[in-house]
């Protein structure tokens, strides 16, 4: 844990949007997706900041669910469960990844901080159901398996990187 | 940088040439459903080959285009998105699908240079072999004028965009048309919004255009939140210019001169065109100050959402732009007297904002020869479930469900029952076999207790049970309810916990009316639009699946055998050998029996896992 914050890059994407109340969900937006989640040290800067309390603040970051105030994994894998993809099967698929990725009840990242799984409601890819995306690139006609494919091949390519 | 009329007409017929002087065109699609499937490869792949073979690629469109070329482009959404990465090649028009990086070549040497069909590419049923795609029925029987440029032009140009006549209507409304009559002409041609709701748009404009305040705003909505619905997703990705145009032809009706779009974070890609396609339209002088020289002022902004079905709500989403927590207000006063910043605003979804340019180049009266009178134009569909085929349809509103099923669909997938069609997500309801007939428009459906919504529509057969699926949108609300009114936030909670338990075979006598009770009060109490409609899903399977409950209920058996608390798994004496091994996997200890001799699983203990079915060698183990 870092004793002394380092405030340069959340001054800079400040700076980028203005220092105005109407940013706070840009700004937060940017910063998570600089450090991955929200580090708790942000607040009282951006309060400082934007000239507002930072219970208001908070108050944004714990509303929506793209926020998370832990930490979250390199690889950010979101199940889709919207109707399109529930009624083709996205369940099994859910499991299939808990069970590859070895998440307890109740956990969405792994111990290593390489993979967080979500569900979502929907990414729009209805025709192609059901889907998986994992940071930016959506999966198109998943199946248990090929999902657990995916996830050991980027398990692989993190070894040899190592 | 245009400053003129003048100078925009003239800018558009040297673009109309260039576009009309490419003889071979590439048109690959690069919706976010066919990127999922690979197309960006596939156009990346055309492009290096092109320059490999010393062809003349064109990328863009510009002046030295006009000798031969042959043009790849990135377009929007071509339509059947599971047959994906679709490919058009023009002028033949030969579509073809499922187009893998191996295939360039040889579309490149036979289609492109020597207008061959390729037929193992294209769309095949029953033996007939389609080659174009106004051969496929599934477009045959499709009105596409709101998405009529998605899949035909450059997605991320806003010279193609001008060249096949973008951006007329706004130059109508700033040159030949006052604010009065424009809102007058929106107004005849009965437009209606196309979020779901069903308000006229003209009415809208018309209360905004009506307030005092010097600031207004025109705001869409671009969080299509619902699941099943890419509609939106659709024409912000393929067609971001007409959306853009829509935009600034309200805030010339109406005196605003900011615009903003809310889009939901789950659409990187539209966020994206989005972005671009404002800053080329700012670059040639048709976003900003005294645009063409006509004193008119626009700037458009981007607020992208962070992940909360609420926010598709009007006065959430208008919260969220201003950076707070997305909570619905009380209402009055309405969104066009207090919106965004507190000030007058217009609040369309983006659907509505495309059909503007639409009406205003050919006037009110074309648009009512479309659809219905009271629900003039035409309605895109997500469609999606259990259907042949699956992808983005535009048809003219009051088409019935059975030829947007059996017709454009193409019938159920693999010949299985049709069920039910759940249409308007988590606020609307199911259609059955007795509605085939109806009309699709606001009205007729509101009257069965179902809602276009947004559009989008999935496709159940007899296999889906219905029980389950109120459980989902239910789980789906009280997972998305923002937790400001009582009766959204508990009283959701409390339907689920119902639902939860009827699924799981142990429902009681009295649930179903328990769920109608507090259904209602939900209905009549909750805060905001989408709380008021939480129940509906499952007030409308009770309405029409009644049966599936009860069976669920009382006889604790799923009659579509879908729920898998309420499988049985018995073993059958006759194939079972008597090997054991069902009994070592089995977690909770269920079954047991002598070696060789049949085995038997206790109904008691049982927990319906389906462990043991995997590993039977002998597939003794059965569910049903």
């Amino acid at each position: 844990m870092q004793t002394q914050f380092d405030f340069t890059v959340v001054d800079r994407i400040i700076d980028d949007h203005g220092a105005k109340q109407s940013a706070t969900i840009a700004i937060l937006q940017d910063i998570q997706e600089h450090y991955h989640y929200l580090p708790r040290e942000i607040f009282t800067h951006l309060a400082k900041r934007l000239g507002m309390p930072s219970a208001s603040i908070y108050s944004v970051a714990t509303f929506y669910e793209n926020f998370s105030l832990e930490p979250k994994g390199k690889y950010v894998i979101k199940c889709c469960d919207g109707t399109a993809c529930h009624v083709r099967g996205s369940m099994p698929i859910l499991n299939r990844l808990r069970e590859e990725l070895k998440l307890a009840e109740g956990k969405k990242t792994t111990e290593d901080l390489l993979f967080t799984l979500d569900t979502v409601h929907c990414l729009g890819a209805c025709g192609l159901a059901p889907v998986i995306m994992i940071n930016e690139n959506v999966y198109p006609t998943m199946t248990p398996d090929a999902a657990a494919k995916l996830i050991s091949d980027l398990r692989e390519k993190e070894n040899e990187n190592a | 940088m245009l400053k003129s009329r003048q100078e925009l007409i003239d800018i558009r017929k040297e673009y109309a040439k260039y576009l009309t002087a490419q003889q071979h065109k590439i048109l690959v699609c690069a919706g976010t459903g066919c990127i999922a499937s690979g197309s960006l490869k596939v156009y990346a792949e055309f492009k290096r080959l092109l320059e490999q073979k010393g062809l003349p690629c064109l990328v863009e469109l510009k002046k030295e285009n006009e000798e031969n070329g042959i043009s790849v482009k990135k377009t929007g959404c071509q339509g059947l998105c599971e047959m994906g990465p679709l490919v058009t090649i023009e002028p033949e028009g030969f579509l073809y699908m499922k187009v893998q990086v191996s295939d360039c070549e040889e579309i490149i040497e036979k289609t492109v240079l020597n207008g061959e069909h390729i037929a193992r590419l294209a769309f095949q049923k029953g033996g007939i072999v389609r080659k174009k795609q106004s051969d496929i029925p599934y477009y045959q029987k499709q009105t596409r004028i709101m998405l009529e440029h998605c899949g035909h032009i450059d997605a991320t140009s806003i010279k193609e965009y001008i060249a096949v006549g973008g951006y007329t209507a706004f130059e109508k409304a700033l040159f030949e048309m006052g604010p009065d009559d424009i809102v007058k002409t929106i107004s005849d041609s009965n437009l209606r919004g196309r979020g779901g709701g069903g308000f006229p748009t003209g009415r809208k404009w018309s209360q905004v255009a009506r307030q005092k305040s010097p600031i207004k705003y025109i705001v869409c909505n671009g969080d299509e939140g619902d699941p099943g619905a890419f509609m939106d997703c659709s024409v912000m990705e393929g067609d971001p210019h007409r959306m853009l145009e829509g935009m600034m032809i309200a805030g010339r009706a109406c005196g605003a001169h900011d615009g903003y779009i809310y889009v939901r974070a789950e659409y990187p890609m539209a966020v994206e065109r989005l972005k671009n396609a404002i800053a080329q339209a700012e670059e040639m002088g048709l976003l900003g100050e005294n645009i063409l020289g006509s004193g008119f002022d626009f700037h458009m902004h981007i607020n992208k959402g962070a992940g909360a079905f609420v926010c598709g709500e009007g006065s959430a989403l208008t919260a969220s732009i201003e950076g707070k927590r997305g909570f619905p207000r009380v209402k009055p006063p309405r969104t066009v007297e207090h919106g965004l910043f507190n000030e007058p605003t217009v609040l369309n979804n983006v659907e509505t904002f495309a059909n503007v340019p639409l009406i205003i180049t050919n006037g009110a009266d074309w648009y009512k020869t479309i659809g219905p009178e009271n629900s003039p134009g035409t309605k895109a569909f997500a469609l999606t479930g259990n259907i042949e085929n699956t992808g983005l349809i535009e048809v003219p509103m009051g088409t019935t469900l059975e030829e947007v099923i059996y017709g454009v669909g193409g019938g159920m997938r693999g010949g299985s029952e049709f069920k039910a069609v759940q249409i308007g997500g988590p606020s609307g309801g199911c259609l059955t076999t007795e509605h085939l007939k109806i009309p699709l428009d606001f009205d007729s459906l509101k009257k069965v207790g179902a809602m276009i919504g947004s559009g989008g529509m999935v496709v159940m057969d007899s296999k889906t049970c219905m029980v389950e699926v109120a459980r989902f949108f239910m789980s789906f609300t009280q997972n998305e309810s923002c937790g400001k009114c009582v009766p959204c936030r508990e009283g959701t909670k409390r339907m689920l916990e119902v639902l939860e338990r009827i699924v799981a075979g142990k429902g009681q006598d009295g649930d179903i009316e328990l769920l109608e009770d507090l259904a209602d009060t939900i209905s009549a109490a909750a805060l905001c639009g989408l709380g008021k409609t939480a129940p509906s899903p499952v007030m409308s399977t009770i309405k029409y699946f009644r049966d599936e409950y009860e069976a669920h209920i009382y006889d604790k058996r799923c009659p579509a055998g879908a729920c898998p608390r309420l499988k049985r798994i018995h073993i059958d004496p006759e194939l079972c050998r008597g090997c054991s091994r069902c009994a070592k996997g089995c977690p909770v200890g269920a079954i047991s029996g002598q070696i060789k001799s049949p085995f038997v699983i206790d109904e008691k203990k049982c927990i319906k896992c389906g462990a043991c079915v995997s590993t039977c060698a002998f597939h003794a183990i059965k569910e049903d």
